[in-house]
Parts: structure tokens; sequence; C-alpha cells
């Protein structure tokens, strides 16, 4: 995964409450069993003048000029409600958006960006208006948990000390818990003899 | 990091999970404690095998197929008896049991929590990690109680409550919390209904929905495949008595509404908060935008919209007593001429069930489809869905743009609303037929 710290870039605002996934990625767009070849289907229902087909609209967002280098997304409350398909943070994350920053967002979704490089910024709506407003570049800095414009108007952002790391670092959260492995067969042991219906067999891993 | 105790893949993102573990050089550290199944693109249609409708849908099959065997895992495969929708399935067997910890890359999971487990859905990622090291790290979820006191109305139904909840507190209410459903109208469900009310916590946007497991529960598990036997039951029940919130335990939030209150819950637009009373309309500040995709007006009455199609299954209302009520609405009915109306079973089980007691004839003599289980046209992967634009009621649990299909306006509403709609050609109430 790669490190993320610090990104200044244009800002495509996305200004719907409830976004879900289907939208994100509708499912007939996830053709294959892999992670690639989504970014065509990112956001195809509403990208397309047809469904299924490649025609761009003019009118969505993503195809007009000025934010076709955008790579931060401005979004409603709860973002990426929905199927908790992971094709949504894929087909983004192809597509060159490295941060989506909104009021609020839905937990699976939330966790889908911090794994796959992409930050969640939570800041208040009458923020994301300014930010909207304004049109103009916005910093989003992860080791200050900051949102900011040129002008110097900022805002900040929680977001769990976990996710930062593992996007800080840009690290792989199977090899950090690995670290634990010990840990965790001891509480297997001690688990199956206090709750022995909870294990079929052996562990072998 | 918490310990996972069971988790579950479908065919539609398990052969990704389990090939990007491979290509890691990783095991799956308890292929016993890991089901999969086949659900999600599965053909419904009578005769089925791994063809499906979907454009390259039958690839996710059999390579989930490959997958999932490779790895050792325990697979419900496309004709196995055992075959269904994840969240009818794992219940159903015993699978998810009190005070298990239950993931699957599906976020209905929450389903599960009917049961008194933490049942909550994930992304792919975070499957694999589950898969190789047998936890998660998670961060602790705020908690929420919402109670309903008193008692439901008659021909009110869980799907109503957790539709008039969405609709009073936003599709953001839960905002990310675990939510312990409680209070006299819910303890009175039996385990279906629980699911039902459990199913939507998602669309409440909280992490996971659960009850307090019970005698209901007890009973209901007792001797299902998966559940503990013997002297492990009797350990089992007495740890399951140990479980639920203490009496005035305090919550991060907390919700009241009175049961009394509800009455049968229709969407009349693109979110599951977009719905309203039968007795009500499409609220007059209603967005553009919605209005414009389900083709209605602010202020329109939502009984007597016209629709052309109806839809009964999904992991929300496709389980055997989701059916017979319908049926007994449908008895020596017919539905209006026009409308496509199925029915799709949630499980193999189910299915099995409910024609060993003439459901399936019930349905079929009123005009329904009867089908294979499995997810349909609960969601659309580009095979098979309703004619283009049409007017669906559904017992589903999402009314999203295209969830459906291209252009497809959904109404989201009790299986006994589905079935009066259906025999109305139009949004009615059910407890009028049922009068
Ligand atoms: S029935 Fe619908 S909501 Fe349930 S698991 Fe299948 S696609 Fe998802």
């Amino acid at each position: 995964m790669t490190p993320f710290t610090r990104l200044t870039a244009i800002a495509a605002p996305l200004l719907r409450d409830n976004i879900d996934t289907d939208a994100i990625i509708p499912s007939r767009e996830m053709k294959s069993t892999g992670k690639t070849g989504l970014a065509d289907g990112l956001f195809a229902a509403w990208r397309y003048l047809k469904a299924g087909g490649r025609d761009p609209d003019p009118a969505f967002i993503l195809n007009q000029p000025y934010y076709a280098d955008a790579h931060i997304l401005l979004g409603g409350s709860n973002f990426g409600c929905g199927s908790s398909r992971e094709h949504a943070v894929w087909a983004l994350a192809e597509y060159g958006i490295s941060a989506v920053i909104a009021p609020s967002f839905a937990p699976i979704f939330a966790g889908n960006c911090t794994r796959n490089g992409i930050v969640p910024a939570p800041v208040p709506a009458t923020a994301i208006a300014e930010i909207a407003a304004d049109g103009g570049p916005v910093t989003v800095d992860l080791p200050s948990q900051t949102v900011s414009l040129a002008d110097g108007r900022s805002w900040p952002f929680e977001i769990g000390g976990e996710a930062k790391a593992m996007l800080l670092e840009g690290l792989d959260a199977i090899d950090l818990t690995f670290k634990h492995k010990a840990d965790i067969a001891a509480f297997q042991a001690a688990d199956r003899m206090a709750r022995p219906w909870v294990y079929f067999g052996d562990i072998i891993g | 990091m918490v310990a996972i105790d069971r988790i579950f893949l479908h065919e539609r993102t398990g052969a990704a999970a389990l090939g990007s573990l491979k290509a890691a050089g990783r095991a799956v550290a308890d292929p016993a404690r890991v089901f999969c199944v086949m659900d999600h693109i599965v053909d419904t249609r009578p005769g089925r095998g791994d063809q499906t409708l979907m454009p390259g849908g039958q690839a996710f099959i059999t390579e989930t197929r490959a997958a999932a065997h490779e790895a050792g895992l325990t697979l419900f495969d496309v004709t196995d008896p055992d075959q269904g929708i994840v969240h009818v399935v794992s219940p159903e067997l015993g699978i998810v049991l009190p005070g298990l910890t239950l993931i699957a890359p599906d976020s209905h999971t929450c389903t599960q929590g009917a049961l008194g487990a933490l049942a909550w859905g994930i992304g792919s990622s975070e499957a694999e990690h589950a898969m190789a090291t047998g936890t998660l790290r998670i961060a602790r979820p705020h908690t929420m109680c919402v109670r309903f006191t008193g008692t439901l109305s008659v021909g009110v139904t869980p799907k109503d409550m957790i539709l008039a909840l969405i609709a009073r507190h936003g599709a953001g209410g839960g905002k990310g919390h675990a939510v312990e459903f409680a209070g006299d109208a819910v303890t009175a469900l039996d385990m279906e209904a629980r699911m039902t009310l459990c199913n939507m916590a998602t669309e409440f946007s909280a992490m996971t929905g659960m009850i307090a497991p019970d005698e209901t529960t007890y009973a209901w598990l007792k001797g299902r495949r998966y559940a503990p036997q013997g002297e492990d039951w009797t350990r089992a029940v007495a740890h399951w008595r140990t479980l639920p919130s203490d009496a005035g335990a305090t919550y991060d939030a907390e919700i009241v509404i009175d049961a009394a209150d509800i009455e049968p819950m229709v969407g009349w637009g693109t979110s599951p908060e977009q719905s309203v009373g039968i007795s009500g309309a499409v609220p007059v500040d209603a967005g553009e935008r919605a209005l414009a995709y389900m083709g209605l007006q602010a202020r329109q009455p939502v009984a007597g919209i016209p629709i052309d199609a109806a839809f009964i299954g999904s992991c929300t209302n496709g389980r055997l007593s989701d059916l017979r009520r319908a049926a007994a609405l449908l008895q020596g009915r017919s539905i209006a001429p026009g409308v496509k109306a199925l029915c799709v079973p949630g499980s193999s089980a189910v299915k099995r069930a409910a024609e060993a007691e003439g459901l399936d004839r019930m349905f079929m003599a009123a005009g329904f489809e009867w089908r294979e289980s499995g997810c349909s046209m609960c969601f659309y992967a580009g095979g098979e869905s309703f004619p283009a634009g049409a007017r669906v009621v559904s017992s589903t649990n999402r009314n999203f743009e295209g969830r459906q299909g291209p252009g497809i306006r959904t109404h989201i509403a009790s299986p006994e609303m589905v079935a009066a709609s259906a025999i109305a050609g139009m949004i009615a109430d059910p407890r009028e037929l049922a009068r």
C-alpha cells in the first residue's frame, strides 16, 4: 500500500447525502473476480449517458475539464453507505482518488478506505460548503489531521490511531497482526477451554 | 484486536479474497470455521447449474468454488441442500451462536446479531486479515440502545419497525454504533422477526444490530447442526445467560420508540430513510432528485401508486414465516393483470419447507413465479432484472438508484404489503385485505 502523508489537489464536489457503494461502483461493473479494472466503472450510472455505456455525460462533475485532475472527492453525509463491496474503494483508488472529505462515512467504507491508501476525512458540512465554494486546491494533511485551503482556512478531522498509522506508513495490517501470533495462540488455547463449542477442529495456521 | 469465531464468504467476493490471500503466500488459519455460500449471482430459475444470467457470472461461481475447496472451507454449493443466502443459512444451521463474533464481506451480516452474536459486515481486505490471523483490528464501537416499548398493532411487522426507526432518525442515524434492539416489542418477536429487524441496522449506518439472547433464542437454536450438543449445550446456555446487558446499563446513545405508534411502512424514495406510513404521502420537502428518479410528486399519497412488479425474498424477508404471511394474503386471490411477481425463498431449506406446506402452490395460483433460493433481484449484477423503468414493491432492504436494475424504482416494504400491492396493482395496506 502506498503511504499517505499530505496531498494538495483539486477536490470534485459530489454534495449529496447517502452516496452509496452501488452508486460508486454498480454491481454490474464488477466484471472480474479480481481487484483491478474497476476505474472505468466508477460512478458509472452517473458518469455515462446510458446504463452499461461509455459515452460520458458532460453534466457529471468528473467529466468536466476543470475536475479532470481531481484526486480528492467532496461528499455528503453517510458517504459510502450500502453494500460492503471493497470494489468501491478499489475503483476510487484506481481512478486516482486519494482522499474523500465528507461530513460522515459509513463504517465499512471508511475501514476499506484506510486499507487501500485512501484517507476518509470527516469535516462538518459547513466546512465542505466553504471548500466547494472556494473551488481551488485543497490540502489534506494526515500527520496534523487537517483539511485546508490555500488562503489558510483549515479544519481538523478525526481518524483512528491505527488507521492513521497504517495510512502514514503504508503498512500491511496482516503483517502487523502476525507480530502478536503467540498472544493469539494463547488466547485461543484458553478460549477453547472456556468455550469448547466455538471450535470445530485443530487450528493449522 | 478481536478474535473472530466465524467467517462467511460468498461467490461475489470470495474468489477475490481467497485469491489475494494465496497470492500473498498466506493460508487460512482455521478453515473449519470459515464457510462459503453461493447466493449473490446464482441463477434462481428452476433446474439451475453454474450458468447465470449475469455476464461473466459463471467465473465468480467456479473460481470461488475452486478457491474454497483448495482452502479447505465448508462450501454450500449451488445444488447443495443447504444452499441459500448467507444470513438465512447461517442461523438455520446454527453456525451463528450467541456471544460469537461473526464476519462476512457483506453489509447485512448484522442480521445475525438477532441471535445475540457480534456480527458485522467487512470489506475483502478485512476478510483476508481475519482468515489469515483469526482476528480483526477494530476500534471499539460506540453503543446505542434502540428501545421499542409497548406492543405492535395488528398487521405491523418488524420490517415496519426498522423502517420507522430509519425514517425518523435518518439513514446515518446509527453513526457506526453497535446498536442493541431492546424493549417489550422486541423481546416479543420470534427469531425470524428479530432477524428482519437486525438486518437493516446497516441501512441505519450502524456497525451492527443485536438482540440479547433469551429463551426464544435457545429454543430456536437447540438441535441445529452446528449448535453445541449434549454437555456442551448445557455449558453454552449457561454462558449465554451471562451475555445480556445489565438492567440499567448505560449507552452512548439511546432512542425510544413506542411500537404502538408504528403503522405499515413503505419507501417512496432512493434511501431507506425516505419511507412513510401507508396512510402518509410523499413529503412536501422531498428532494428533487429522488422525486425525479422515482417519478413521483410531493404530497402524493403513497397508497394507490400503481406498480409494475412485486418481489418477495432476500435476507430481510425471505424466511419461512415471511412466505407464510404473504401466502395467507394471496390465498384465493390473484395478482393484478400486468404485474410481474416473484417469490424467491431465502434458502433451499426454506424452499423445501414452504413446498411441504403447499406455499409454493398458493404463490403460483395467485400468479407469482416460484424460484430457487438466492439473492436474485434484490440487487442487479447485470443479469436478470425487471422491465426497464419498472416500479417494484419489494421485501428487500435497499431502494438505491439502480439497486434492482437501471432505472428500476424500488419501494421497500414488508412481504405482506408486497402481496397486498401485487393483488391491488398498486401500493396497498395489507391490513385491509386481512380484514
Ligand atoms: S439478499 Fe440482497 S441484501 Fe441480502 S445478501 Fe443478498 S444481495 Fe445482499
